[in-house]
């Protein structure tokens, strides 16, 4: 029974966690619960990536209505990617949440936290797995209503204000998205991702359609964080609890992405996007975002600051690949969005460990601890690595790839440009380690009381470390799927 | 406001009014217009007048607030174990044909009791919101 | 002429966005930029359910007699898009209530001057 709704329990399990664990007393049964949940979903998603790695079409009809007209979960590789790594960040985070939570979220708020968190889970997985356009509407105002709760939980005052900031974005972002929707569905008459495919080549010369297509992209850059509309993402990673922090940097933009992949590719079509300026654009945000913002994180004096706008930055490799709408590129894509929410997941739990110690982020407080907590250090050194796209790590794989579409295209500032990014990743990270091990602790914080950090953090985030590693040598699995995946999002080219 | 006779005699005889019309909303819903939505914010009028005319504070004891957070998860459990039970009578999720003999009365029962569920999260929700808003920034007694 | 009149509802929907989306980027007051951000959300509600009129229709209530109703299916998606709508004005609202609550103001340019970080 399990094998033909699995693709269906994937988001049921965790909505109906969500209001059982909200009237749960505090303590610990909310996060036993949420972590299990959390594992029973990783391993639905595993068994859903089986299925689909094939090349096979997973579809599901909610309430037995058949498509067009009801609701329809359509999977293929590339859900199952992202859904994959959406539920396997969350596996590994819920482990982690128990200490951390503890720590910096009052006691009597933690159901509610817990039941946010996995709200926030729900809209998540439903965006990757649904086929309908308005159901991923939805689902995307579910994810983004809970992290916007979320983000406000944060300890220092400015997480209001900066999860404030980031609903009036992501607000408007949603309905820019809605009115896109709104167009297609006046146009179309259907509301079905694989329906709107079919009857969309007919209309591409109408005005309306082109009118929708730049809502729905405009509305997701806000989401996804493209520069230069990703004034809300700094503030509100680095302002949120260390735990919402790396779930939210390492799901939230990647599932942002795969819906553009989606709409641009599945949807409208790549013939579309050859006659408007699209890819284009992208090519000149994404080069100039990936300059800017690796710029800017140089210059942070915060560390999940620092980490946030290599975030930005790195959002931009994820569009390039898209940008060049080759099948080497949108591999890059696919790839360098499980790569990074691997790496930007290790880095911030890693972060978020140090917070746990010292209780902020700031370099001048962390400076010198790397020497009383080595094993935290050496994940963020690993992690850094990865960032950087060193050889033997997840990272390299993907700018790899990205270089190599590059190549194709003959987009010879475009390699120039990612070398560059990389080199300022360098400089970043090498300033995170630069504080952290050979600079003198400050007194401040007392630094002979800080211990390394406990085992309930470290052992999730090293389980991430190794997940880099991993998938630096071993990329049947991300590269793999990916090549599946777009065989089914560029069908003309092979 | 509840020393003025005549908002609290023409409250106390609306409020009545407002649940029977609420509740008629929900269960009218599958042969007209309604459903849970309108009827849980019509519901959630009721309490939200009994709080303007006699203060918070009594609003409250007539429905505390560990209550409305029970109502609003049980809504929404209701209406995910609903699709859970279509699952296990051999149905896809929320497919309500197979919750009863035949396919209509399946579809009929599938969606009362859905509606129940949105209709008593919606209340419950409203009524959260509201009593967040109303006590905040001012004493106990104010609100009284 | 006629091109305007005729489709006076998208003429309606761009002025009330308009007027919502400069709102919300033109005002410093937190609990105006969430009034804006209504209006703006509102225009769209409105954009759905003037689609959804069908010349002539009626009612869509299956009654005798009658063979053209109009499309229910915008109302039934925008009931949807409303919930949404007012969970965010819910939440926007009271993360203004405790932002308030600790800066001791609503205004943009105050809090920015009480945090040159942000």
């Amino acid at each position: 029974m399990i094998e033909s709704h699995l693709s269906l329990l994937i988001v049921v399990l965790p909505l109906l966690t969500a209001p059982i664990v909200a009237i749960l007393p505090n303590g610990r049964a909310p996060w036993l619960i949420s972590t299990l949940v959390s594992w029973s979903v990783f391993t639905l998603a595993c068994m859903q990536l089986a299925n689909v790695s094939t090349g096979n079409i997973i579809s599901y009809e909610l309430g037995g209505w058949a498509p067009p007209w009801g609701i329809e979960y359509r999977i293929d590789a590339a859900n199952a990617l992202v859904a994959l790594i959406v539920s396997g960040i969350a596996a590994v985070i819920f482990p982690y949440a128990l200490k951390s939570v503890e720590k910096e979220i009052p006691e009597q708020q933690h159901s509610l936290f817990y039941a946010a968190f996995m709200l926030c889970l729900t809209g998540l997985l439903g965006i990757t797995q649904t086929g309908d356009i308005f159901n991923l509407f939805v689902f995307l105002e579910i994810s983004s209503l809970s992290s916007y709760a979320l983000i406000s939980l944060g300890q220092q005052r400015q997480a209001l204000t900066a999860s404030y900031q980031y609903l009036i974005m992501g607000s408007i972002g949603a309905t820019f998205f809605l009115i896109g929707v709104g167009l297609l569905y006046a146009m179309t008459g259907t509301l079905n991702m694989m329906d709107l495919a079919q009857r969309l080549p007919e209309l591409y010369e109408h005005r309306t359609i082109h009118t929708a297509f730049a809502f729905i992209m405009v509305g997701f850059a806000l989401k996804l964080a493209l520069f230069p509309l990703h004034l809300w993402l700094p503030n509100a990673y680095t302002y949120a609890p260390s735990v919402v922090t790396a779930f939210l940097s390492a799901t939230a933009t990647k599932v942002a992405v795969y819906v553009m992949l989606r709409v641009i590719f599945s949807v409208f079509g790549f013939s579309f996007i050859e006659n408007t300026p699209t890819d284009e654009l992208f090519l000149i945000l994404c080069v100039v975002g990936i300059l800017m913002m690796s710029f800017y994180a140089v210059y942070q004096q915060d560390s999940k600051r620092l980490l946030s706008y290599s975030s930005v930055a790195q959002v931009g490799y994820m569009m390039l690949g898209i940008g060049f709408g080759s099948v080497l590129g949108l591999t890059a894509t696919l790839v360098h969005l499980f790569n990074h929410a691997l790496m930007k997941g290790a880095l911030f739990m890693a972060i978020g460990a140090l917070v746990y110690r010292v209780g902020s982020s700031r370099l001048e407080h962390l400076s010198g601890l790397g020497k009383h907590m080595p094993w935290t250090f050496a994940a963020i050194v690993i992690g850094g690595l990865s960032l950087i796209g060193v050889p033997g790590t997840a990272g390299f794989i993907s700018k790899w790839y990205l270089v190599l579409a590059a190549i194709e295209k003959q987009y010879w500032l475009i390699v120039v440009v990612i070398l560059l990014g990389s080199l300022l990743a360098v400089i970043y990270v090498w300033k995170l380690i630069e504080t952290l091990y050979f600079k003198s602790e400050n007194d401040s914080i007392q630094p002979e009381t800080i211990k390394e950090a406990p085992l309930m953090l470290l052992i999730p985030t090293w389980v991430l470390v190794f997940a880099n590693v991993y998938f630096g040598f071993n990329t049947e699995l991300t590269v793999g799927t990916a090549e599946q995946a777009i065989k089914l999002l560029l069908p003309g080219v092979n | 406001m509840k020393h003025n006779l005549i908002l609290r005699v023409v409250s106390k005889f609306l409020i009545p009014l407002i649940f029977l019309f609420a509740l008629y909303v929900q269960f009218h819903g599958d042969f007209g217009p309604g459903g849970g939505f309108q009827a849980g914010i019509i519901f959630s009028t009721g309490i939200i007048l009994y709080a303007l005319v006699f203060g918070v504070a009594s609003a409250k004891k007539v429905i505390p607030p560990y209550i409305l957070r029970a109502l609003a998860s049980l809504g929404v459990l209701i209406y995910a174990a609903t699709g859970v039970a279509s699952l296990l009578l051999g149905g896809n999720y929320l497919e309500y044909g197979v919750l009863a003999s035949t396919q209509v009365a399946g579809q009929h029962l599938g969606i009362l009791v859905i509606e129940l569920g949105v209709g008593i999260t919606v209340m419950a929700v409203m009524l959260i919101i509201f009593f967040a808003f109303a006590e905040r920034g001012r004493s106990e007694e104010e609100c009284e | 002429m006629k091109y305007i009149v005729e489709h006076y509802n998208y003429w309606l929907v761009i002025i009330i966005m308009m007027a919502g989306f400069y709102t919300v980027i033109s005002r410093g007051n937190l609990i105006k930029k969430i009034a804006g951000l209504n209006i703006f959300q509102v225009s769209v509600f409105l954009l759905y359910i003037s689609i959804g009129n069908v010349k002539d229709g009626a009612t869509p209530i299956i009654e005798e007699g009658i063979t053209l109703y109009s499309n229910p299916l915008p109302h039934v998606l925008i009931l949807t898009a409303i919930v949404v709508g007012v969970a965010t004005t819910a939440l926007g609202l009271a993360l203004v209530v405790r932002i308030k609550e600790t800066y001791g103001t609503i205004e943009e340019d105050d809090i920015h001057n009480q945090d040159q970080s942000l």
